[in-house]
């Protein structure tokens, strides 16, 4: 799939901060970039330079204080919290550091948890898991718990679950920060291939240089502020 | 649903603990069941009170006697259809430890007053042919392995002496709510040697029993039976059986109160020790609460997640406990049929049962649920990390 230029998520004039206790510490400001449709782009800093806080921002599970952020044609800075969930449910793909199943959950019923904010019926919800399982290629596991599965293979239960609900964007947080590099090459390739197969817009954290390398765009954050040249993944 | 699944899979996914919350319930439960049952077990006279029948005694007090001849002026009353009457015995068999209620009654008219103690015709008519002849319960029958024709001998503790009685007839209860456990004799028996012993303490009886043809009249038969006998030597207090009874337990009342009580805190240590349960799992899993939150899913789903699985472990506990109840109370009650000769587990005490567990189960939910609901997802899930 050829790239396209059509913005996707556009922020603007970001600004977020935390309280803790009666102290402001701030965190993130003024952020202004946009990502395009069909993007990867990772996300990079030092530790504690608002990496998270910044994908949390773009991916609506935490609001911002100034400023606004706009995926697709929503401007999710002016949502409630339930539009906002509403919106995670349909538009938003997760993958995190540390896979995040519900360890109660077969790897199948897993995939399929968010399906049931969807209005899919029965049947279909299970075969759609049962595809997602099967593109990253953990048909065989579907029975499995969390915990009967290595951390490779949970990371990839968790890629089947975030692509699931075909979602707008999807979101990593360091994917690979807990694998091995075996798993994690796999991980990211996965990844890399649900970008430039399907065309996914993904934005990805991490401070690994080898997962850095698959992403077409680089940013850097620096205790709080962008370093404004997007630098073209030399790739 | 799948949060159906992830709620019954959480509730038992720490086997251990689960288990172990589970069995403090299910034994607070049984100990909550067998303190009510005790308590209804002690109003259980006054629950089997007939409404048709008034008990008179002396208005000082029941230690006083009245005269026997207050029987014909109180047959005459309008709406009083039986008179029969008796006294405390008292008597003790072989030794104290061998409790039962005994008393002196006027049999014909008594077995007519009280058709809750089933009586077979033959030996009815034996019992009244024989001045010395006794009525046992089925219950007291058995423990003491009494036949029909064996002399029993009370050793009076009120009439001092020792007492001989043949056993004439066994009855039975009409149901199971019914005493199975006292012994009856012939009223003129007592009298008869009290007359030769001390003539003053003669044709005395301890209250009337009588019998009223509806219960709404109530009221007035024994206001009328007590003006009968105004300013008279022994002047009468007319009560409802219900009343009468409860007089007795009024005594008891402190202890009834301290039961009651008991069964309460009971109750209230196993509501801290599941909301301990409850605010460890849903601590562990503020995570997964997280991750669900970030999945889109809102409050309500979050709620259903933590009442349910407090709800299902509550309500095993509970079940377990209520069916434990039974065979536990059946025991309880042989051991102490002496005091508690009706020992059932009632419907209300099951009812309470269940509002209990109810009660636990939404209490111990309510601050783990406010608290997951309340984290912020970015929060939460920083936890895992
Ligand atoms: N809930 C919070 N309350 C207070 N401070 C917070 C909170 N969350 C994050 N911070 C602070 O905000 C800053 C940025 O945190 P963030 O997690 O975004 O960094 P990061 O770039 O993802 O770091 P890392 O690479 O270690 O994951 C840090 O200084 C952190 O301590
Ligand atoms: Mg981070």
């Amino acid at each position: 799939m050829t790239q396209q230029n059509n913005t996707i998520v556009e922020i603007r004039n970001v600004y977020k901060s935390y309280h803790r206790e009666s102290l402001i510490v701030p965190v993130l400001h003024d952020i202004t970039f946009d990502i395009a449709e069909g993007e990867f782009l990772a996300l990079m800093g030092p530790s504690g330079s608002g990496k998270t806080t910044l994908l949390n921002l773009i991916a609506g599970i935490d609001k911002i204080d100034k400023g606004t952020i706009r995926v697709g044609d929503v401007d999710i800075s002016t949502l409630s919290e339930t539009e906002l969930a509403h919106w995670r449910a349909n538009s938003v793909g997760f993958i995190f550091q540390f896979y995040n199943l519900i360890p109660v959950l077969k790897a199948i019923e897993n995939v399929e948890l968010p399906l049931h904010l969807t209005s899919l019926p029965t049947k279909e919800r299970r075969s759609h898991a049962e595809m997602a399982l099967n593109l990253v290629g953990l048909s065989h596991r579907m029975d499995h718990y969390p915990g009967e599965m290595s951390g490779g293979e949970q990371q990839r239960v968790a890629i089947a679950r975030a692509i699931v609900t075909d979602p707008t964007i999807l979101v990593a947080d360091e994917p690979t920060g807990d694998l091995d590099r075996v798993s994690a090459e796999e991980i990211l390739s996965m990844i890399e291939r649900l970008n430039t197969e399907m065309g996914k817009t993904i934005i990805m954290v991490t401070h690994d240089p080898r997962a850095a390398q698959r992403a077409k765009i680089l940013r850097h954050l620096d205790k709080g502020y962008l370093n404004d040249d997007a630098s073209q993944n030399p790739l | 649903m799948m949060l159906l699944k992830i709620l019954f899979r959480n509730a038992f996914h720490n086997k251990l603990r689960s288990s172990l919350t589970i069995l403090g319930i299910a034994v607070a439960i049984l100990a909550f069941g067998l303190l009510r049952t005790v308590i209804s077990s002690w109003y259980s006279g006054v629950e089997a009170a007939s409404t048709t029948r008034l008990v008179t005694r002396n208005a000082i007090s029941i230690i006083f006697p009245l005269p026997i001849s207050y029987q014909e002026k109180i047959r005459q009353i309008a709406g009083v259809k039986i008179v029969s009457y008796g006294n405390w015995f008292g008597g003790v068999y072989i030794e104290e430890k061998n409790f039962f209620p005994n008393f002196c009654v006027e049999p014909k008219t008594y077995f007519q007053l009280y058709p809750e103690f089933v009586l077979d015709p033959l030996q009815q008519k034996a019992l009244l042919a024989d001045r010395k002849g006794f009525v046992a319960g089925r219950k007291l029958a058995e423990r003491f392995g009494w036949k029909i024709g064996d002399t029993v001998i009370l050793k009076g503790t009120i009439y001092l002496g020792n007492w001989d009685f043949v056993l004439r007839g066994i009855y039975h209860g009409r149901d199971e709510t019914i005493d199975e456990t006292q012994f009856f004799f012939h009223w003129t028996y007592l009298n008869e040697v009290i007359k030769k012993r001390s003539p003053n303490w003669a044709d005395k009886v301890g209250f009337y029993m009588i019998g009223i043809s509806r219960p709404d009249i109530a009221p007035d038969v024994a206001l009328a039976i007590d003006n009968a006998f105004k300013n008279s030597l022994a002047e009468t207090l007319t009560e409802t059986e219900k009343a009468f009874n409860q007089g007795f337990i009024a005594m008891s009342g402190a202890i009834v109160t301290a039961i009651q009580m008991v069964s309460f805190v009971v109750i209230f240590i196993i509501m801290a020790v599941v909301a301990n349960t409850m605010a460890m799992t849903t601590r562990e899993r503020t995570g997964d609460y997280s991750i669900i939150k970030t999945l889109g899913f809102g409050a309500k789903d979050i709620t259903i997640l933590i009442f349910g699985e407090s709800l299902i472990i509550t309500a095993t506990g509970c079940i377990i406990g209520i069916i434990l109840t039974f065979p536990a109370a059946k025991a309880f009650g042989h051991s102490l049929a002496n005091y508690f000769p009706v020992f059932l587990v009632s419907a209300e005490t099951i009812y309470y049962d269940i509002a209990a567990a109810f009660l636990i189960a939404v209490l111990a939910a309510i601050i783990p649920t406010r608290h997951a609901i309340r984290i912020r997802i970015a929060d939460g899930l920083r936890r895992i990390g």
